[in-house]
């Protein structure tokens, strides 16, 4: 019946109207979310530890016991075994992130929150944690026991 | 796209019943209408400032000893950090300005008179807790300039009689200015006055909605003799949209002021240093100032700053009451009120303008 479908010029005019201002509105709202979404992320934090930690002085653990020291902004547990070698690991536990410790009963490292066992090559062998634990490599420097991130071979 | 879920809710809330009072609400048209939108810009400037002032909580550490260096980080290390921070001090000063803009249009346009008096008192109280906002955010970068001016701001508190010494320890938290009160104007700055203003705009909005929008007493005396002269526009859409178009414009002042003039952060507050040279309050206190610098130091028996504020006070509280003055009648309004309010006005920025110039 209606032979003419072409869009009447008024509504077309009044679409490209509501076109460039809902767009204008839009770009508007755009250009202000964009600096809060950027304001959001937290700017990175300097990690100062280095590769390199001194962890701890000869004489000052007993044997078999267990140290937590500062490897940058994460805890490493350093770790005198009764035969007088050191070994270290990441502190922290592969499962949830809890901070781990040496149980010198058991002779492994144990991790309160979810009862996670690792043993001191850092091995998971029971409980929740899916990986095991980071090595680090351990070395005296005069009475220093210093310890750095392992060499990628 | 959005039809079905308008459906479901109208369908539960009886949208039409919920957008009623404001279909029938009108705003008068006349020469001077222009003027009832900075109450708008004012609350639209508010929301400004609680959503940046949330976002600035993110960053800001409140304390002596991380304060100024938290406001540094904000504006050196965030991204865009310096942008939020200059918004919202910005804002700060831009909401102040058209609040004082809003209450002299009320003023002349006489929107005061019965039955609004609630409204005027709401909105006093409100310029007042803004203030407050300003004195309280200004001292949280914790530097010199703050330290100073909220030393000398309850220092001035102090002199007060009977109450004052009490009043002066409880802003500062102790006989100084130190630590614990930026612990407290924290405090105040972001849960005491953010809650009070927020419950005294719904109150004032809720009486600008009830009572509708006021008409100046000669239109009013004409339009009820005559009432075909009578013009009006709808609120919703007609004044809405204009609103917002006002607020747009806000927005885009407010944008290229932050942006183009950074509010800088200063030096870091030292309690043991002497206080710059030219050290003055924020322009908004500046008349106030002035006053209290121009009265001698003894009149009569009476020393010059006690008597400064209990003056200033008294104007204060007098301010607040200044509708229940005022004549029930359009025909009749006082005379006396105009010439008052024209005063108050010149000696506002006049003292302003000379506190600013005088050395």
């Amino acid at each position: 019946m209606c032979a003419d479908q072409t869009p009447q010029p008024e509504t077309s005019r009044r679409r490209a109207i509501g076109i460039f201002l809902g767009g204008g509105i839009l770009a508007t709202f755009a250009s202000f979310l964009y600096p809060v979404l950027r304001y959001f992320v937290p700017p990175a934090v300097v990690d100062l530890g280095g590769d390199e930690v001194i962890a701890s002085k000869t004489g000052e653990m007993k044997p078999n016991s267990g140290k937590i020291f500062r490897f940058g902004s994460r805890p490493g547990l350093l770790i005198l075994e009764s035969d007088g070698t050191y070994r270290a690991l990441s502190a922290t536990c592969t499962h949830l992130a809890c901070t781990v410790q040496y149980r010198s009963d058991l002779r492994e490292i144990w991790c309160a929150c979810h009862n996670g066992i690792y043993d001191l090559n850092g091995r998971n062998v029971s409980g929740p944690p899916p990986r095991p634990l980071d090595m680090f490599d351990v070395h005296l420097r005069g009475d220093e026991i210093v310890v750095s991130r392992k060499r990628e071979a | 796209m959005f039809a079905p879920l308008i459906r479901w809710l109208d369908e539960r809330l009886d949208l039409d019943g919920l957008i009623a009072p404001f279909k029938h609400k009108t705003v008068p048209t006349h020469r001077l209408s222009y003027w009832y939108f900075f109450g708008g810009i004012t609350l639209f400037l508010f929301i400004i400032q609680v959503l940046t002032g949330i976002l600035l909580l993110l960053y800001y550490r409140p304390g002596a000893n991380e304060a100024y260096e938290s406001v540094q980080y904000i504006m050196t290390r965030v991204q865009f950090g310096w942008l939020i921070r200059s918004i919202h001090a910005w804002a700060a000063n831009l909401m102040i300005f058209t609040a004082f803009v809003h209450m002299f249009s009320v003023l002349f346009l006489k929107a005061y008179r019965k039955p609004r008096e609630l409204t005027w008192v709401s909105g006093v109280i409100l310029l007042y807790l803004v203030m407050g906002f300003g004195f309280s955010g200004y001292l949280l970068p914790w530097n010199t300039l703050a330290f100073f001016a909220t030393k000398v701001g309850t220092e001035m508190a102090g002199q007060v009689p009977l109450i004052g010494r009490a009043m002066m320890i409880f802003l500062r938290g102790g006989p100084e200015v130190t630590g614990a009160t930026l612990t407290r104007f924290f405090g105040f700055h972001v849960a005491v006055l953010p809650g009070l203003v927020t419950v005294l705009i719904a109150i004032h909005l809720f009486l600008v909605q009830r009572q509708g929008i006021s008409v100046p007493p000669k239109l009013e005396v004409q339009w009820t003799a005559n009432p075909s002269q009578k013009r009006e526009m709808k609120f919703f859409p007609n004044f809405m949209l204009r609103e917002m178009m006002a607020w747009y414009v806000a927005m885009g002042v407010l944008g290229a002021l932050a942006a183009i003039f950074p509010w800088n952060l200063g030096v870091k507050a030292d309690p043991f240093v002497s206080a710059p040279a030219g050290i003055k309050p924020e322009w908004y206190f500046l008349f106030m100032f002035q006053t209290l610098k121009l009265i001698p130091s003894k009149v009569w028996l009476v020393d010059g700053e006690v008597l400064g504020i209990l003056g200033c006070s008294l104007a204060g509280l007098l301010w607040l009451l200044l509708p229940f003055f005022e004549s029930d009648q359009p025909a009749r309004t006082k005379a006396w009120i105009t010439g008052l309010s024209i005063f108050a006005l010149v000696y506002v920025v006049g003292m302003s303008v000379y506190g600013f110039l005088a050395q």
